[in-house]
């Protein structure tokens, strides 16, 4: 399917990117977590079933949660409080332990949330098991809630909080304790925070707090109209408010994201924070429509402009000019450019100015200033031929020129990470492909799908660009494209507090 | 016609007084002075202040890389080891000869246009050798020479091309940046050419670390070896 999708979307550079690899296909995700060097999200489905992925682009169906819970089910308390079901849980890491919480519906809205505890993800591990922590918090079918849909957060200040609920009446906040994942104050009641939503998640940064739900009706396909909403608020307890100061108790909320490209329905968001200022987030989409409609997984960048997290898309296959954020110089092969459109001799001053070739003096009547016909881009055809052996790269001022055009494609079958493929970046029109080499330097060189020729780009927190070798010869560490002077590039160790390492991709 | 007479004649004594003006003694470069001591640090920010510059050699000026080349070549330097040439040693360069002067620049980089104006040298469509020597304290790996130039350059370490700028371009620090080197213990002999179409010219150079950090601690010295 992947190379089918490939060739259509490589000439849509404003589409969103392909959606994940493998078995994803999948409903209500989990937060994508790591655990051991492999990323894991629980879906809803018949014992909460697994996904996971060695490198958080190709993912596997691995089994269901329950059928590690002593008795392969919900507890029975949380069976009373709810009902059989098991739906859209979430999951948190914090000291030794595991903790996931999951919907467990009976006739909604009456319904509950269970807990189960674990030490790890790994299916294969002897350690491997989950304990039912039986009912955290439930709805009774008549109260304003319906006690589904949780979403945990461990706040900066070491406290721990779930969110839950779905349409009828509010969305709730009650605080955890961290070391047994039950609630830390059950004699208080929730806190109404949101309303006329669901698939609620706090997420904190630089002293907000970051309340996204996700809006609209799910499970039609096509013809759901889920979109991710968010508010913030100084206080854990809310209010929450949007970006026009509208109240999400009230219905208020900004968009984080909707339906874009060939994806309909987005929701569940999930903050996968991979540190050094890259973010993702996870979701699902309720339609993909390059898999026949059906809901699946996906993980974008994650973004933040003007104290609001954006939601960023994985790279689409194009062409591109990969711009230094440090020095505003491009990257190039480094050949002799030639002008776009020939050489054109420059043809004096101003009309009237008097300088040779400028029209007529002053006193005469001013020709009238004329426009020429359209320049065509510059193709690597035109040029390429003239251009020699050389495989060095460099940084110069941008000239839309043949040699400062890099297509950057997915390969197929090289793997990836979370959220999109290794990439190829080769100079559009050639077999030229961008090149580790020892040393922690570059160059261009034919295309053969070797580790040092394979790309990781992650998008960062600004919206620029980390682009990054899959290996470097002659060592293990981890390297990213890196401008070492207005006209160096080279590679060097990511440093997040610097615009060495940042990188704009734009249309040439 | 009597006015155009006058006019001839006054063009005429304006083109005299223009050639005894250039003639005459320019007073010497503001930001350039004679090299005081055997050796000079770098400064705090690793800029190399002491070079050997060669008088201006006329070429075409024009910048690609293929113009570059040629001028290159029109204006070859004979002698390309590890051996300065001392102040006031005279090369033929194309047939012409030209004198080497040693200075001492006050700022972290090298005016090139005063350098030429001074001595009534010309500043446009001309080729600047500068060379000089830098003394390590011990091997350094992973480090870069980092140069502004205006415009175009060729820059040379211990013999080996490090770094190539083309097309008209100011002198910008840490413009053109080579790949990782060696400086070996003890002298490391610079050596560049700055080709300049017109205006200013000048250049800026210094080593910098792994983390593109300035080194520090290096000396220069033009002493013959």
């Amino acid at each position: 399917m992947l190379r089918k999708i490939l060739p259509c979307i490589a000439v849509a550079f404003a589409l969103p990117a392909i959606a994940l690899d493998g078995e994803i296909i999948v409903h209500d995700p989990s937060t994508v977590i790591a655990d051991a060097g492999r990323y894991y999200t629980y879906g809803t489905g018949n014992g909460l079933p697994i996904l996971s992925s060695e490198d958080g682009w190709t993912w596997r169906r691995s089994g269901s949660l329950m059928s590690a819970v002593p008795g392969g089910k919900a507890g029975a308390e949380v069976l009373a409080r709810g009902g059989n079901n098991t739906w859209a849980p979430d999951i948190i890491h914090v000291g030794d332990k595991f903790f996931v919480y999951y919907s467990a519906p009976g006739t909604q809205p009456k319904s509950a949330i269970g807990l189960l505890i674990g030490r790890t993800l790994d299916p294969q591990s002897a350690d491997y098991q989950w304990e039912d922590g039986g009912p955290v918090v439930w709805s009774d079918g008549v109260e304003d809630s319906n006690a589904i849909d949780p979403g945990v957060l461990l706040g900066p200040d070491g406290r721990m909080w779930l969110s839950y609920g779905s349409y009828f009446g509010y969305i709730r906040l009650v605080e955890l304790d961290p070391s047994t994942g039950k609630r830390r104050y059950p004699e208080r009641p929730p806190v109404n925070i949101a309303i006329n939503s669901e698939a609620s998640i706090l997420i904190h940064r630089d002293g907000w707090y970051y309340l996204l739900v996700t809006h609209g009706s799910c499970c039609q396909g096509a013809n759901s109209t889920y979109n991710i909403r968010m508010g913030r608020s100084r206080k854990v307890t809310g209010p929450y408010l949007d970006n026009m100061g509208v109240d999400m108790i009230e219905g208020g909320g900004k968009l984080f994201a909707g339906s874009r490209g060939r994806h309909v329905g987005p929701g569940h968001f999930g903050l996968l924070d991979l540190g050094q200022g890259v973010e993702k987030f996870s979701l699902h989409y309720e339609a993909d429509l390059d898999r026949g409609g059906v809901s699946v997984l996906d993980i974008r960048p994650l973004l933040w402009r003007d104290g609001w997290p954006v939601a960023g898309d994985n790279v689409v296959a194009g062409t591109y000019t990969i711009e230094s954020a440090r020095t505003g110089t491009v990257l190039e092969l480094a050949v002799q450019g030639s002008p776009v459109g020939g050489f054109r001799q420059r043809r004096g001053g101003p009309p009237g100015s008097g300088i040779a070739g400028s029209g007529s003096p002053p006193g005469g009547s001013p020709p009238e200033p004329q426009v020429g016909p359209p320049v065509a881009d510059q193709e690597p055809a035109q040029v390429a031929a003239n251009w020699p052996a050389t495989s060095d790269v460099r940084l110069a001022p941008a000239m839309l020129q043949a040699q400062q055009k890099w297509l950057i494609a997915p390969v197929a079958g090289a793997g990836g990470y979370p959220g999109a493929p290794y990439y190829r970046i080769t100079i559009a029109g050639t077999e030229r492909a961008l090149t580790a080499t020892s040393g922690a330097e570059l160059s261009a060189r034919p295309f053969s799908a070797t580790p040092e020729q394979l790309w990781r780009i992650d998008q960062l927190t600004d919206g620029t660009y980390r682009i990054s070798p899959k290996a470097v010869p002659g060592t293990d560490a981890v390297f990213a494209l890196s401008a070492a002077g207005s006209s160096m590039p080279t590679l060097a160790k990511f440093d997040p507090a610097s615009d060495r390492q940042r990188w704009l991709l734009g249309a040439p | 016609m009597k006015t155009a007479f006058a006019l001839v004649m006054l063009a005429l004594v304006a083109s005299i007084d223009g050639a005894r003006a250039q003639d005459a003694p320019r007073p010497p470069a503001a930001t350039l002075t004679q090299p005081k001591g055997a050796t000079q640090p770098v400064d705090a920010r690793g800029f190399i202040h002491r070079w050997l510059v060669l008088e201006p050699v006329p070429v075409a000026g024009r910048l690609t890389e293929p113009a570059v080349q040629e001028a290159l070549k029109l204006g070859a330097l004979p002698g390309t080891g590890d051996a300065l040439p001392k102040n006031g040693d005279t090369v033929t360069v194309n047939g012409d000869s030209y004198n080497w002067h040693a200075l001492d620049t006050t700022h972290y980089n090298v005016n090139l246009y005063h350098f030429a104006w001074a001595l009534s040298k010309p500043t446009s469509n001309v080729l600047f050798w500068v060379e000089t020597a830098v003394d390590a304290p011990r091997e350094m790996t992973g480090v870069r020479l980092a140069i502004g130039s205006n415009a175009a350059s060729r820059w040379w370490l211990n013999g080996e091309p490090v770094i190539a700028l083309n097309d008209d371009r100011q002198s910008v620090i840490d413009d053109g940046v080579s790949r990782r080197l060696t400086l070996r213990a003890g002298r490391n002999v610079i050596r560049a050419a700055v080709i300049n179409g017109g205006g200013a010219t000048d250049f800026c150079a210094r080593f910098l670390d792994e983390a593109d950090k300035p080194i520090e601690g290096l000396s220069v010295s033009l002493l013959a070896r």
